[in-house]
């Protein structure tokens, strides 16, 4: 490190865990030494600090704002980066980020790992973001020229194409699903491709007011945090009964069988309390044990995963699973931070998704038509009410979308929805009542 | 109208408008105030591939612009 003195990033070393900078440092080194053929500049690391260490001095970012967009025919994928002091920190003149569509659940080969780091450390700046919070794969820093370079490489030696940025349907990004995972609801991780693929003019050509983001979620248990984090959460749940197995639910109260998976084992707990730790912490209340049997009263469940985390051995959801639909969740910018609306209490999730397909696009119309420049959907929704989301999906009102009954008196009637409509006989009228 | 007279309208607005490089689709739509957005998207899309307009990203929100126009690597003053 001989560049750049960077004495308040070296203070971020200090203390017991992993630093980003010491990472980079690592990676500054290695490029010092290295005998790859380097497209990108050597120093691009080393001014990167210097440039932070700047940043840190003068308490003002020294990037501009936005700039180019993508590689031919793509309108998103690249995020432009231009730095404000290209004299002194010539190696991050243009550092654009670059995100790759990332493999639904986020499986990889060990080869292909090499491969990218391979790429990216000849074509780009060798540092990486595993993963970003959309989901995509994040390449930190190459300059102008390397973009179409590496994308050629991506799309043609790794078969990887770029994600979603700007004003763009975002990567979609979904849980590990049934992969690994028994609570999974639905197949998470086909549809998450197969909308991938459907929905490739949207990704990659921004059309809409803002962004969009879909994730799937397998289970309530949320593992993509679908319902916090895009403007369409697709939430696994099911509509029969809770599975029991009541021999191993027992052997759970004997203490056969560890709770929560054995996640509890690092310090002594006390014995496994099934009436204290599942029983009283089941939020609609629907559970009883007397003993020797469990109870559920499946009609008041939420569907909340607590008693299943607890027990997975005796529990399983049930059989006839799918998912529910809920829109509207943002990060705050305009209103504060929103989770997504329950729409469509349950749908069956079944290739080739033509229900949810079709009520994409009806959201997509409306949003597109209605919506404000970077208006997300929740805040449309806000905006004109959930009685109009209703309406532009085609769908009833159900008790099952409200958290509780209204306390606001009023009734908004529609002409359509009263008994001969506004006009009224004057006379008919003057028959019951005088004036 | 045809294809050939929507673009040179599209180039003609953008044009006219004083100090501002970069819009919003939604501006696009103002223009074909009777077509559905999807269509109008459609043609601007065609102009970016076929170079007269260009697309510009702060990461979040992404404008379009006559290809070549104002500011590449900066932002300009929003104005809605
Ligand atoms: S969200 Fe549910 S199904 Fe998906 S990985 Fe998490 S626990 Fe499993
Ligand atoms: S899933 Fe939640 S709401 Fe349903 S029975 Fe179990 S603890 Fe109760």
């Amino acid at each position: 490190m001989t560049r750049h003195k960077t004495p308040l990033l070296d203070e971020l070393e200090k203390g017991n865990w992993p630093s980003f900078v010491s990472d980079m440092k690592q990676e500054a080194e290695a490029r010092e030494k290295t005998d790859v053929d380097l497209q990108t500049p050597k120093e691009c690391v080393e001014d990167l600090l210097g440039l932070l260490e700047l940043t840190y001095v003068d308490k003002v970012v020294h990037w501009k704002h936005g700039g180019i967009v993508g590689v031919f025919g793509y309108g998103g994928g690249v995020i432009g980066r231009y730095c404000d002091q290209p004299e002194e920190f010539p190696g991050v003149r243009d550092f654009h980020t670059m995100r790759v569509n990332q493999p639904s659940s986020k499986f990889y080969s060990s080869e292909y790992l090499r491969q990218i780091c391979e790429l990216w450390e000849r074509r780009g700046s060798g540092l990486t973001n595993m993963h970003g919070s959309t989901g995509d794969i994040i390449l930190l820093g190459t300059t102008t020229p390397q973009l179409e370079e590496v994308f050629w490489e991506l799309t043609h030696n790794l078969d990887q194409d770029l994600g979603g940025s700007g004003s763009n349907l975002r990567t979609p990004s979904c849980c590990i699903g049934k992969a690994r995972c028994e609570f999974a609801c639905y197949d998470t991780q086909a549809i998450c491709t197969a909308f991938t693929m459907e929905y490739q003019d949207e990704l990659h050509r921004p059309a809409f007011p803002y962004k969009f983001k879909f994730k799937f979620d397998g289970c309530p248990n949320g593992c993509v945090a679908a319902i916090a984090r895009a403007d369409m959460s697709i939430i696994g749940t099911w509509r029969d009964d809770i599975r029991i197995d009541q021999e191993a639910v027992k052997a759970y109260v004997g203490g056969e069988i560890k709770p929560n998976g054995g996640a509890h084992s690092g310090r002594d707990w006390g014995g496994f309390d099934i009436q204290k730790e599942v029983i009283d912490l089941c939020p609609t209340e629907c559970m009883s044990w007397d003993g020797k049997k469990l109870g559920i009263y499946n009609k008041e469940c939420n569907r909340c995963m607590h008693c299943i985390n607890v027990m997975p051995r005796a529990l399983r959801i049930g059989e006839d699973t799918g998912a529910s639909i809920l829109f509207g969740a943002k990060a705050p910018i305009l209103e504060g931070a929103q989770m997504s609306t329950l729409t469509v209490p349950f749908m069956k999730i079944e290739e080739p998704y033509e229900e949810l397909k079709d009520l994409v696009e009806k959201v997509w119309d409306y949003w597109s038509e209605e919506g404000k420049n970077r208006e997300r959907l929740g805040e449309l929704i806000q905006r004109e009410g959930f009685q109009k989301f209703l309406e532009v999906c085609e769908l009833d009102a159900d008790p099952r979308m409200i958290q509780e009954p209204r306390s606001n008196p009023y009734i908004f009637w529609k002409e359509e929805d009263v008994p001969g409509g506004w006009d009224r006989d004057i006379n008919e009228y003057r028959k019951k009542h005088q004036k | 109208m045809g294809p050939e007279e929507d673009r040179q309208l599209i180039v003609d607005t953008l044009k006219k408008k004083k100090g501002k490089t970069k819009f919003y689709l939604k501006d696009f739509n103002k223009i074909f105030p009777d077509r559905k957005p999807r269509e109008v998207k459609k043609l601007v899309n065609k102009m970016v591939t076929e170079g007269t307009l260009e697309y510009w990203s702060s990461g979040s929100t992404t404008l379009i612009g006559l290809k070549g126009a104002g500011k590449q690597h900066d932002t300009e003053e929003e104005d809605e």
